[in-house]
């Protein structure tokens, strides 16, 4: 078996002589190379965690978040957060439970006191945090890390949130899987007999591949999908398999297909039949969109379609708070909160705890919503491209 | 009889074997307050994993699991040891931040040799389990 080498600053980490924080986070990452086979360790310049939403991690999770800042834990490169269980500014208004909003914030502040900046967001790429092509990184959110992984060339596997905690805290992740260019090789080659034309036949694209693919890296010829279809496909990929990399010919940076790649194709029928299956009611409590969160095109063309006729029903628009920002300054929000949108920032439909506010449907134009909401808000779905779901 | 493994997480631990042939998931596959699996269909459903010397193939679902098991130590319902076939991220994580013995890839398949209920001791300091 190949041996684990360390360099000396690592070997401190892991001996306690730069903390216990990091101690403990060098022994989870050593651990980790050792189980995978890595050779040595690669320093990252970005790390994005997971372990965020007080809904999921609960109070196990805060008390270790809490643990580790106590032990002195600061992160050594920029890391970020996913989206929490909440809106960090309008919860109250917005009837999100009193209990769980003080505990959310407890995990923010003990995230924010090892130096995590408490952007929650699975989309950090659209707010300037671009890796390049090539470059590692240590991401946990699955979407995040397909986009990272596929559209951009960056380098990462599909870390847990604690092994992104664990690699922001010392700056390096074990050296193995997709941070090694002879893995990133597809062994899937799927054919379209369909002509998707909008993002929600991307997802559904995504669902069935990311079914048939699960830990594998799938390739897509003849599809030419723009970066908000790419970032809804591949976000449906990562719900239904567990894919962390894939391939479009012509489109994403890399391309490279194992001889031996298993081919599927997948029709235009098939496409629809899961459409359907994936609607489970005729009308909605809620309407959400921003599953990944929400880009500023994306939001042209909501405020376009709410100019044309108003939302009754709550609909939430999820998105990071810096692209809402951004969108208030340029009145984007004002024209679609005038037409009965919500700019809901720092979360999103799957993390929220849509079960304790009253609603029991959900309708959503993305195919990894759909993977969550039933099992994670017990929630009824809808689904379908924008203009289907918006007045239902 | 003793066999070898690798050491995933440092200590020692006795107690009763509980062999399940499934891989196991944590989160929403085992209640934290009562250590009781509760995943519908498991063959260990209705069993409490609690100081029990807890062998299985490997992890599944969300890494979120690992704090479940953290959950579990402090509730006092956490397995005594763990022995995986072939350790991943989940449970290795989940055992070394709960301070959970923890071995794989033992040199004999230990889903075979153990039987629920076996007296079993791990010593992962140097990787040995005996019975």
């Amino acid at each position: 078996m190949r041996n684990l080498e360390l360099t000396r600053e690592e070997e401190k980490m892991l001996h306690g002589s730069m903390g216990e924080a990091k101690q403990k986070a060098m022994e989870i990452l050593v651990a980790l190379g050792r189980i995978y086979g890595a050779e040595r360790m690669i320093r990252i310049t970005s790390a994005q965690i997971a372990g965020v939403s007080y809904k999921n991690i609960g109070n196990a999770g805060l008390e270790y978040l809490r643990h580790m800042a106590a032990l002195g834990g600061r992160v050594e490169v920029p890391s970020f957060l996913n989206p929490a269980g909440m809106d960090t500014e309008q919860w109250e208004e917005m009837g999100f439970p009193e209990d769980f909003a003080k505990k959310q914030i407890e995990v923010l502040d003990a995230y924010a006191t090892m130096g995590i900046q408490t952007t929650c967001t699975c989309t950090p790429y659209l707010i300037g945090i671009r890796p390049s092509e090539g470059e590692h990184i240590a991401w946990s959110e699955s979407s995040a890390v397909s986009f990272a992984n596929s559209v951009l060339g960056a380098r990462t596997n599909r870390e847990g949130g604690p092994s992104a905690l664990c690699a922001a805290l010392c700056g390096v992740t074990p050296m193995y899987g997709l941070h090694l260019k002879e893995n990133r090789v597809a062994n899937l080659l799927v054919h379209l007999e369909a002509k998707p034309e909008n993002r929600t036949d991307y997802s559904i694209i995504g669902l069935i591949v990311g079914k048939k693919a699960k830990k594998g890296i799938p390739a897509f010829k003849g599809i030419k999908p723009n970066e908000s279809q790419l970032k809804y496909m591949g976000a449906a990929m990562a719900a239904s398999g567990a894919v962390a990399l894939y391939f479009v010919e012509g489109v994403t940076p890399e391309w490279k297909v194992s001889a031996n790649a298993e081919e599927i194709t997948i029709t235009q029928r098939e496409i629809d039949e899961l459409k359907s299956k994936l609607n489970e009611a005729d009308s909605a409590d809620l309407i959400t969109t921003g599953c990944p969160h929400a880009s500023i095109p994306e939001l042209e063309e909501i405020a376009e379609l709410l100019e044309k006729k108003p939302v009754k029903k709550p609909f939430w628009i999820c998105l990071s708070r810096k692209i809402k920002e951004e969108a208030k300054k340029s009145g984007l929000a004002a024209r679609i909160e005038k037409n009965g949108g919500k700019l809901v920032a720092d979360t999103c439909m799957v993390v929220a705890p849509l079960e304790r506010m009253g609603f029991k449907s959900t309708a959503v134009n993305s195919g990894k919503a759909t993977m969550y909401l039933p099992t994670m808000c017990k929630q009824k779905l809808i689904f379908g491209r924008l203009e289907e779901i918006l007045w239902k | 009889m003793e066999i070898n493994a690798r050491v995933i997480s440092r200590g020692n631990a006795v107690g009763k074997a509980m062999v399940s042939a499934e891989p196991i998931s944590f989160l929403g596959g085992v209640d934290p307050k009562t250590g009781i699996v509760q995943e519908r269909g498991h063959p260990l459903e209705g069993k409490s994993v609690a100081d029990k010397i807890l062998v299985f193939p490997h992890g599944k679902g969300s890494t979120v699991g690992s704090y479940v098991m953290l959950e579990m130590k402090k509730n006092g319902v956490a397995p005594a040891a763990i022995v995986n076939l072939e350790a991943e991220t989940i449970i290795a994580v989940g055992a070394i931040i709960s301070e959970i013995p923890m071995l794989d890839k033992p040199e004999g398949n230990v889903l075979e040799l153990l039987k629920d209920g076996m007296d079993v001791t791990v010593d992962a300091n140097s990787g040995k389990i005996s019975w």
